[in-house]
């Protein structure tokens, strides 16, 4: 049996209308599991963020609150919003731009006591950008730093 | 002074796109040969300005011009000259340079290489060129010159940033800027085809070469750039589902099925209107992904420091662009109807399904790309959509689209009713069944369905695409490029999917503590840390360690991983120790001093890593060996008879 165009047509508009359907009811299941909320601190104090699901935390790590046992895996940092701080624990090494003073977003839940267990944190790959939720709190103080390109030498 | 006269030839590479868009558009229009002929040289000479203002550019970074602002916040005399090169497209004003550059070269190799084509194609194609260099050029002038001095002079510059001080990383950016803008040449030849209102076989076979070497730098571009992930970023994955990723893997995805279509216009006059849509959409994808690269309306590990300003440029040329192209769409796709029929089992229906999933791939991926950029313009919630989302969704397209691909390639246009093959299909299926069940559980033990499904159809698919070389090759048959290109390519994308699979399935990971002696096991492998010592580069220092990987006593490898810190910026990197193998990797990056002797150690055993850009490198090169094929050499007068006669030869 040889399609006709008309017949062609409809089939190919069937299909796409079936592929796309399919595709949309696939991707709002898969949608709702993997969906990660961002929460800056403040939010994180007032309660406002999950108990019970993994969520991302974004903000600067407050500078100097790094602190490690020595010889333990595990690290613990601030991240502020400059209003609010959260305590972050994470074992694993860090990323390479993870730096005091400067934004992160983590990835986890909170734990006992509100801390925040972070399974993953990112850092970014330019020292210039951060996450824009605290850009605005910060931009007064980075004007500082990011005026004329300082030399270094 | 060479910046600005670099910036001065910049602004008369703009000056030339635009007689190159008006002559081009409106001399095919009114017929006028004198004007199709002033496009030319309007080509030519926006590419000698294009090339020297990056050249002007390239030897500001060569002579550490610090009173250039660019210069200044992305070199440093101390970087390597190599580096001080790749520099030059370090950021965001340099890269836009480069892009513009590679699309004069485009256009220039269209012009060159177009001469089997009528005249007023030649020159609308140029004119639709010209108009999208226009917009760059304006881009780079007004929102992101690189040319800008700054005063005071800096003494030294602020360096590259370290991530970027790589040799992969130093070619990436302009094997993917030449894959994005070569998609703007089949989007010219279809806005070109549309204002003629002619779109035939031979239209289809002047486009082809075109989308397939676009496609190829696009393939190797992003093959670069994961395989730089891996080793670089010390995270050991090659690939994240990154919003930026996304970007360069969504126009890769719509140029693949606009190889396909385009096949189908070229052999049976078919698909013509989808075809142009496709050439629409790719094109667009490229500039979303700019746009979205470059606006930071993503939170992306890749985002860039950025300028609302710039944004707005991109996304108000997008909807110039674009919607101007689909509007052309409306108004003439309609007149493209082609007669020709073909039964429900074809290769015209295969490659139908083909396309139809990988635009269903693509808008999964641009579902969970943008839907967070959605709600955030309009302040709903600030959320992310995990790669768990899209590890699942695009398996659900690629699955069959992988399991069609094997008849598909030997389905005979028009009716296919695989007398020939029908058995050996079903008895490779049958091999890949087994082997794909027996080998992964002999060696690595059974895992899940899933894992046995990706080899298996890996198998299959790399047996069926050696069916028909190998049948030809056997009766002493001649294999013509375009046949050998597609088994290549096909091959490598099995390749591809076994890598894939299997390391994802298999893949071991563990974060530990070490101290110099100290040993740990891996996957049967023994991590032993010999020492720690301090190593100066050129423009960094480092902590290096030594670990020596042993299996059952036997000494493997000695890896040096090294955690650099550089002078300028500061930065601490990581630079992986990777003793690679054909069939497994191992990984050992260093975290950091723990302050007791002991350093942080991220190890990974990855099986059949190397499969992963091995395939996409074979992917490419298929391409390469199609685009060779005579046909696409042939002069016009020659031509006609080709759609007809065109049997069973490649897609």
């Amino acid at each position: 049996m040889t399609l006709t165009p008309r017949r062609r047509r409809m089939v190919l508009v069937g299909l796409i209308v079936l592929g796309v359907g399919a595709a949309t009811a696939f991707a709002l299941t898969a949608f709702k599991q993997n969906l990660l909320y961002y929460y800056p601190p403040t939010d994180v104090t007032a309660g406002k963020a999950p108990g019970d699901r993994v969520f991302r935390l974004g903000g600067m790590v407050e500078e100097g609150s790094l602190k490690r046992q020595r010889g333990s895996m595990e690290v613990r940092f601030v991240v502020t919003d400059f209003q609010n701080d959260v305590t972050v624990s994470y074992s694993g090494v860090l990323p390479d731009l993870f730096r005091e003073g400067q934004g992160v977003i983590a990835r986890g839940q909170l734990g006992p006591g509100g801390v925040f267990v972070a399974q993953e944190v990112l850092a970014k790959h330019d020292e210039k950008y951060m996450p824009p939720a605290v850009a605005e709190s910060l931009r007064k103080q980075h004007e500082k730093k990011a005026a004329p390109a300082t030399p270094s030498t | 002074m060479a910046a600005e006269l670099g910036h001065f030839a910049l602004i008369l590479a703009f000056c030339l796109a635009l007689p190159q868009a008006f002559f081009g558009l409106v001399g095919a229009a009114t017929r006028r040969p004198h004007w199709m002929a002033l496009t030319t040289r309007a080509v030519a000479g926006q590419f000698v300005f294009t090339a020297f203002a990056f050249a002007a550019l390239a030897y500001c970074f060569f002579r550490n011009d610090f009173s250039v602002l660019y210069v200044a916040q992305n070199s440093n005399s101390e970087l390597p000259t190599f580096y001080r090169f790749a520099a030059v497209w370090g950021a965001h004003e340099g890269s836009l340079l480069l892009w513009l550059l590679v699309q004069s070269i485009w256009t220039v190799a269209v012009a060159a290489f177009s001469r089997n084509m009528p005249n007023t194609m030649t020159s609308r194609v140029l004119g639709v060129l010209g108009l999208v260099s226009a917009g760059f050029a304006l881009f780079i002038l007004t929102t992101s010159n690189p040319f800008e001095r700054m005063w005071p002079a800096a003494q030294d510059g602020r360096d590259l940033n370290p991530l970027l001080q790589d040799p992969a990383l130093a070619i990436h950016p302009p094997m993917l800027y030449t894959g994005y803008v070569g998609m703007s040449v089949p989007f010219a030849f279809a806005v070109a085809a549309m204002l003629e209102g002619k779109l035939d076989s031979l239209w289809a076979r002047w486009v082809r070469p075109w989308t397939t070497v676009a496609w190829m730098f696009l393939t190797v571009g992003i093959a670069l750039g994961s395989w730089w992930a891996y080793y670089e970023l010390g995270w050991g994955g090659w690939w994240f589902w990154d919003p930026v990723e996304n970007a360069s893997f969504m126009p890769w995805l719509i140029g693949t099925a606009l190889i396909h279509s385009l096949a189908v216009t070229e052999k049976r006059g078919l698909f013509k209107s989808w075809t142009l849509l496709l050439s629409i959409m790719a094109f667009s994808l490229s500039l979303l992904g700019t746009f979205l690269v470059r606006s930071g309306v993503v939170e992306s590990v890749h985002a860039f420091a950025s300028d609302p300003a710039r944004g707005l440029f991109i996304l108000a040329f997008l909807v110039v662009t674009i919607g101007g192209a689909l509007c052309l769409y409306a108004w003439r796709a309609p007149r493209f109807k082609s007669n020709a029929g073909f039964a429900p089992i074809s290769r015209e229906s295969f490659l139908l399904m083909n396309n139809v999933l990988l635009v269903v791939a693509m808008t999964v991926i641009l579902g969970g790309t943008l839907y967070p950029i959605f709600l955030d313009a309009f302040d709903l919630r600030a959320v992310s959509v995990g790669p768990p989302y899209f590890a699942t969704m695009f398996l659900v397209p690629m699955l069959p689209l992988a399991f069609l691909l094997a008849p598909g390639m030997h389905a005979a246009w028009k009716r296919a009713s695989f007398e020939r093959t029908k058995v050996l299909l079903a008895v490779l299926l049958v091999a890949a069944l087994a082997l794909g069940i027996a080998i992964p559980a002999w060696f690595y033990g059974w895992r899940s369905i899933l894992s046995a499904i990706g080899i298996i159809v890996a198998l299959w698919v790399a047996f069926a695409s050696l069916i028909e070389p190998v049948e030809r090759l056997r009766k002493g048959h001649s294999l013509s490029a375009g046949v050998l290109g597609m088994s290549v390519a096909h091959f490598g994308l099995a390749m591809f999917i076994l890598g894939a699979t299997t390391v994802e399935s298999y893949k071991q990971e563990k974060d530990l503590s070490l101290r110099p002696g100290q040993s740990t096991e891996v996957a049967g492998f023994t991590f032993t840390m010999n020492s720690l010592r301090n190593v100066a580069g050129p423009n960094y220092h480092a902590v290096e360690s030594e670990v020596t990987i042993t299996r059952n006593g036997r000494e493997l490898a000695k890896l040096q991983p090294q955690k650099r810190v550089y002078r300028v910026q500061r930065n601490p990197m990581t630079e992986a120790g990777i003793d690679a193998g054909w069939n497994r990797d191992l990984f050992v990056a260093m975290g950091e001093d723990l302050g007791d002797g002991s350093w942080s150690l991220r190890l990974q055993y990855k099986p059949m890593v190397r499969f992963v850009w091995l395939g996409a490198v074979i992917i490419a090169l298929g391409g390469l060996i199609a685009i060779c094929d005579r046909r696409y050499r042939q002069r016009v007068g020659a031509e006609a008879t080709s759609p007809a006669q065109a049997g069973t030869s490649a897609a």
